[in-house]
């Protein structure tokens, strides 16, 4: 087909007039563009640029380091062990079954721990590293690095974990740390951030849980760059972690653990405190448990064996237990009486071996009766009778108001968990509680330290340091907090005639070192330790009337859980004294049973080791010497003035 | 139609052909290119091998094909457009039956050494034969119904079967492309008004038909549709591509962040960073100065071919040049519009700047046509 110039003129025409209005379109359109660039790259930039930095950076809290806790030489109590595990990474591994199971030649895994794991595995990114066993010994991780090449995605790694280097020593003490749970996230007041760290450790019970705040430290921050996916590019910035504070503690771990090994078998506890500065140079409750068991999250097995023993190993007798102190209990009454002026201390009372009063009869422990008792004898003898009778003139509303400064029914503030109170009943309080009136008998029943009276081996040991030094002192527990002495309070004094305190001392004396006191099997002879103390015995059982006819079955013949618990305090050196103890044996059958691991504690104490056989009565020594090598001791260790400080 | 159809006013011959080419255009080109090698680069994390690379080779290959194609007379284009169209058609019937199905598509078609996409090249085989069938027209005919349906029977066969793939993208740029030439070529503008309105009409019974037995797009389609309308309803799943790629946009501010310093692109915030979204990555980098740079670069590239199109007595030679110049900027127009959150994501590459090898050759071919339009422009 031709075509003639005019129409190809024309049709160029066309074509061009078209031509500019698309032209023209098209600028309009990539201007549109344009001004929406600007709007989104100048106007709105910097909320942009928020957004950007929100995806890019990521803040990961950096773990602080524990706070250690020592001794009061500075031996580690509670340290940060280095837990040694593997950790695999699914994208590096390849093969995940096929690397496990090279592993697993290497080095022995929990079937159901690898279970878990493996599931995590799949579940996470392939990028994240997951801990395939933990706890794992040195050797093993070894030979795991020393095959790192046929073992691709697999890497040793080494985190801390707490260590309780003493085992059960402290554990009623310094408790333990665990993972945190669901409750306790929501019981803490404060949420901190580092409560969700996985495997952070968290204090569960006793200085652990009470001093949690000092010793967890503050978490670092570091701010990293991560991708879409998570995974983590880089570093941008760190702030570091602040370690917790380290505490020192006032016990002694050379005598704690030979106060455990001591009531080793019993179910019991033993308290020794310093009666000048309240320092608690001992606390233990036997039968004691491994904390460390705990510090990974107690395996089910292992924690049903714990709860199911019959001698309850979870249970802190000397803080949680509460006794009804008995005997130990008389050193109030006769304060209080001599402090209200109803007896002298020549006054006599006469113990047929019972008491009648409001129909009823008041027995005392010796059915023959004691004769005439004046004070000295009564403590020595540890007669009821007297006691009774005291106890009637004074009153329970004095003998109460008396017990409040010596401790007794009073929290004692230490920072350990589940501390108990005790009770020391009062008209008051009988009213309050029970909404009951006070019935007289029970005044008899209290002098004795039985009836309502309760209390634990912690506050008798407050209890005869009081009595001890003359002086309201308080426990104390943390001894420094990161190097720096906790201030010991000047204790009070206590409102009572030096004189009066010094009959009750001079009676305890005559306990251990008189020719009838009811401890007199178990002295310290040597002479610049001598030893004042109270057996105290307490029922378990009631005792009938047709059985006090036939005779009272003796301890020996019951049934253990049925025999009376065994208690003893006691003072050295009786003139100037140092070291108070207080010793419970439940089911020990007598005060007088339990006097000699007190004392054997209270040697140890005071010689700051294995006391000389020379310290004991002669004709006890052989059998000292025999169970001083059956004894299973730590070794002590020497003493570390500066307390490390990482 | 023959040589001797033409009136020779001016025969340039031999090399002295190679001066005659549009070299604003070659150097346009490789500024755009480069500016793709570029950010290549950056996306791969400064690895020049893994994008930049192969992107390079294929340019390379492409800038010879173009000239190549250039030193060809515009007559001998003319009457190969028929069969150009004719194989386009072929190769995509073919795609249907032994096709490679990628990202949810039967798009592709292996050809041993190469794998093609046979939509691409129906795109500039389409601007061909209807360039040469309103070279062959008669002015007055161009608007007569009857002859207004062959062109419309020419789009819609490959556009139903692209469309079936299904790539709404490219069905989109076929058809506006192929109306572009249309009107150019001068047909009414009563017919463009119709074919808006009836567009209008499609989307209205394309929105309809949702959920029922009819439903025309995909169910991926509509959601990102719905998406695009409102992208903070599902910031972290389908949205997430928009929200992020605004984010990266917005965060690269008026200078940007610094070749390789995108954070939003590097740390793999963005999808697709190196074909759909390379955009994106150029903006967070280099800010509104790089992104407006770019646009510019693709207005100039349009600006020449537009002022070579007035330039052209040749009929065919300036509708083939709008035809090729209008692609372009659709596929700019759409990939943009996408990135800064103007349009739903549709899978538009970025012409000359997107990884991607069948894009890049058949632009480049499509230059080659425009610049033997440009060296025999002076003949009618």
């Amino acid at each position: 087909m031709k075509r003639s110039w005019a129409e190809s003129d024309e049709s160029a025409g066309v074509v061009s007039r078209r031509a500019l209005v698309l032209g023209g379109a098209q600028l309009a359109l990539l201007s549109t563009l344009v001004l929406r660039m600007r709007q989104l790259q100048v106007e709105e930039a910097a909320e942009y640029q928020l957004l950007a930095e929100d995806n890019r950076v990521n803040v990961r809290l950096i773990p602080p380091r524990r706070g250690k806790v020592f001794d009061r030489h500075g031996i580690p109590v509670a340290q940060n062990g280095q837990n040694y595990r593997i950790v695999i990474v699914r994208e590096d591994a390849g093969n995940v079954e096929e690397t496990i199971s090279k592993v697993r030649r290497l080095v022995e895994l929990d079937e159901s721990k690898l279970q878990r794991a493996l599931k995590e595995v799949y579940r996470r990114s392939p990028f994240v590293p997951v801990t395939l066993a933990d706890q794992l010994a040195w050797e093993d991780v070894a030979e795991v690095a020393v095959n790192a090449p046929a073992l691709p995605g697999i890497t040793p790694e080494v985190g801390l974990s707490r260590v309780y280097p003493l085992g059960p020593d402290f554990a009623h003490v310094v408790g333990y740390v665990g993972p945190v749970s669901e409750s306790d996230l929501a019981q803490a007041e404060t949420p901190d951030p580092v409560l969700q760290i996985p495997e952070y450790q968290f204090g569960k019970i006793g200085i652990e849980a009470k001093r949690e705040t000092d010793l967890r430290g503050r978490a670092g921050i570091r701010r990293i760059e991560v991708s879409a996916a998570g995974r983590v590019m880089r570093e941008l910035g760190r702030d570091e972690s602040v370690a917790g504070s380290d505490l020192q503690l006032t016990i002694d771990h050379g005598l704690q653990n030979y106060a455990l090994a001591r009531l080793a078998g019993e179910s019991g506890s033993a308290v020794v405190i310093d009666v000048e500065t309240g320092d608690l140079l001992a606390m233990v409750s036997s039968p004691s448990f491994d904390p460390n068991l705990f510090v990974r999250g107690i395996s089910v097995k292992d924690y049903g064996a714990l709860r199911e023993d019959a001698q309850v190993p979870l249970f802190n007798r000397s803080v949680q237990g509460q006794y009804p102190p008995g005997s130990t209990f008389k050193m109030m009454t006769a304060l209080a009486a001599l402090r209200a002026g109803v007896i002298g201390p020549r006054d006599t009372v006469h113990c047929p071996g019972h008491l009648e009063f409001g129909g009823r009869k008041f027995h005392c422990w010796r059915a023959g009766g004691h004769g005439r008792v004046d004070l000295d004898k009564a403590i020595a003898q540890s007669c009821d009778v007297y006691f009774y009778e005291v106890a009637r003139r004074v009153g329970i509303d004095l003998i109460a108001e008396l017990c409040e400064e010596f401790g007794l029914g009073q929290r004692p503030d230490i920072p350990v968990s589940a501390v108990r109170s005790g009770l020391v009943p009062s008209i008051k309080w009988k009213a309050q509680v029970r909404g009951e009136r006070w019935i007289e008998g029970e005044t008899l029943n209290a002098g004795i330290g039985q009836g309502d009276v309760l209390a634990t081996p912690l506050q008798l040991a407050v209890m005869t340091a009081r009595i001890a030094s003359g002086r309201a002192v308080k426990p104390r527990l943390i001894k420094s907090v990161d190097g720096v002495e906790a201030p010991v309070e000047p204790a009070a004094g206590i409102e009572l005639p030096e004189g009066q305190m010094q009959l009750v001392r001079r009676a305890m004396y005559k306990v251990v070192n008189g020719a009838r006191g009811t401890a007199r099997r178990s002295p310290i002879v040597a002479e610049e330790f001598l030893m004042a103390g109270k057996t105290g015995t307490s029922q378990v059982r009631g005792i009938s009337e047709a059985e006090r006819e036939r005779g009272v079955t003796k301890n020996e013949e019951l049934p253990r859980h049925l025999r009376d618990h065994g208690l003893f305090v006691a003072f050295a050196p009786y003139d100037r004294p140092k070291y108070a103890i207080s010793v419970v044996v439940e089911h020990g059958s007598s005060g007088s049973l339990v006097a000699p691991p007190a004392r054997d504690i209270l040697l140890y104490a005071l010689f700051e080791g294995i006391p000389p056989l020379t310290a004991y009565p002669e004709d006890q020594r052989e059998a000292i010497r025999q169970q001083h090598q059956e004894m299973v001791l730590r070794p002590r260790q020497k003493p570390v003035r500066e307390a490390s400080r990482a | 139609m023959s040589y001797l159809e033409y009136r020779v006013r001016f025969i340039p011959a031999g090399a002295r052909k190679i001066l005659h080419f549009n070299w604003a255009l070659v150097i346009l080109l490789i500024a755009v290119a480069s500016v793709g090698f570029l950010m290549l680069t950056s996306v791969a994390g400064g690895d020049v091998s893994r994008w930049a690379e192969p992107q390079m080779v294929r340019f390379a290959a492409g800038l010879v094909l173009m000239l190549a194609i250039g030193l060809v007379p515009i007559w001998f284009w003319r009457s190969v457009s028929g069969l150009a169209y004719v194989c386009a058609l072929v190769l995509l019937i073919m795609v249907e039956f032994f096709g490679t199905v990628g990202m949810g598509a039967q798009r592709w078609i292996d050809l041993g050494f190469i794998q093609f996409q046979p939509s691409e090249m129906m795109k500039i085989a389409l601007v061909m034969s209807l360039a040469a069938y309103y070279d062959w027209l008669p002015l007055s005919s161009v608007s007569r119904p009857q002859w207004v349906l062959v062109p419309l029977v020419l789009i819609l066969i490959p556009a139903a079967i692209i469309f079936r793939q299904p790539d709404l993208g490219t069905t989109v740029l076929l058809v506006a492309g192929s109306g572009i030439v249309m009107f150019c070529a001068g047909v009414s503008w009563w017919y463009f008004l119709g074919v808006i309105g009836a567009a209008a009409g499609m989307v209205f019974t394309v929105f309809l038909s949702r959920g029922t037995d009819w439903q025309i797009l995909q169910d991926y389609q509509y959601r990102r549709i719905s998406i695009f309308l409102d992208p903070s309803s599902d910031p972290l799943g389908a949205g997430y591509h928009i929200t992020q790629s605004k984010i990266a946009l917005g965060s690269g501010g008026w200078a940007g962040k610094g070749f390789m310093q995108g954070t939003q692109s590097r740390l793999n915030f963005l999808p697709e960073k190196h074909t759909d979204f390379i955009f994106t990555t150029l903006a967070e980098e280099f800010g509104f100065v790089g992104g407006f740079s770019l646009l510019l670069l693709y207005g100039l590239i349009i600006f020449v071919c537009v002022l070579s199109a007035l330039g052209n007595k040749n009929r065919f030679g300036a509708l083939l040049t709008l035809g090729v110049s209008a692609t372009l900027f659709l596929h700019v127009l759409v990939n943009i519009s996408m990135v800064v959150g103007l349009a739903p994501v549709v899978g538009v590459p970025l012409p000359l700047v997107s990884y991607g090898g069948s894009v890049l050759l058949v632009l480049m071919v499509a230059f080659g046509l425009v610049q033997s339009a440009h060296v025999y422009r002076w003949r009618n």
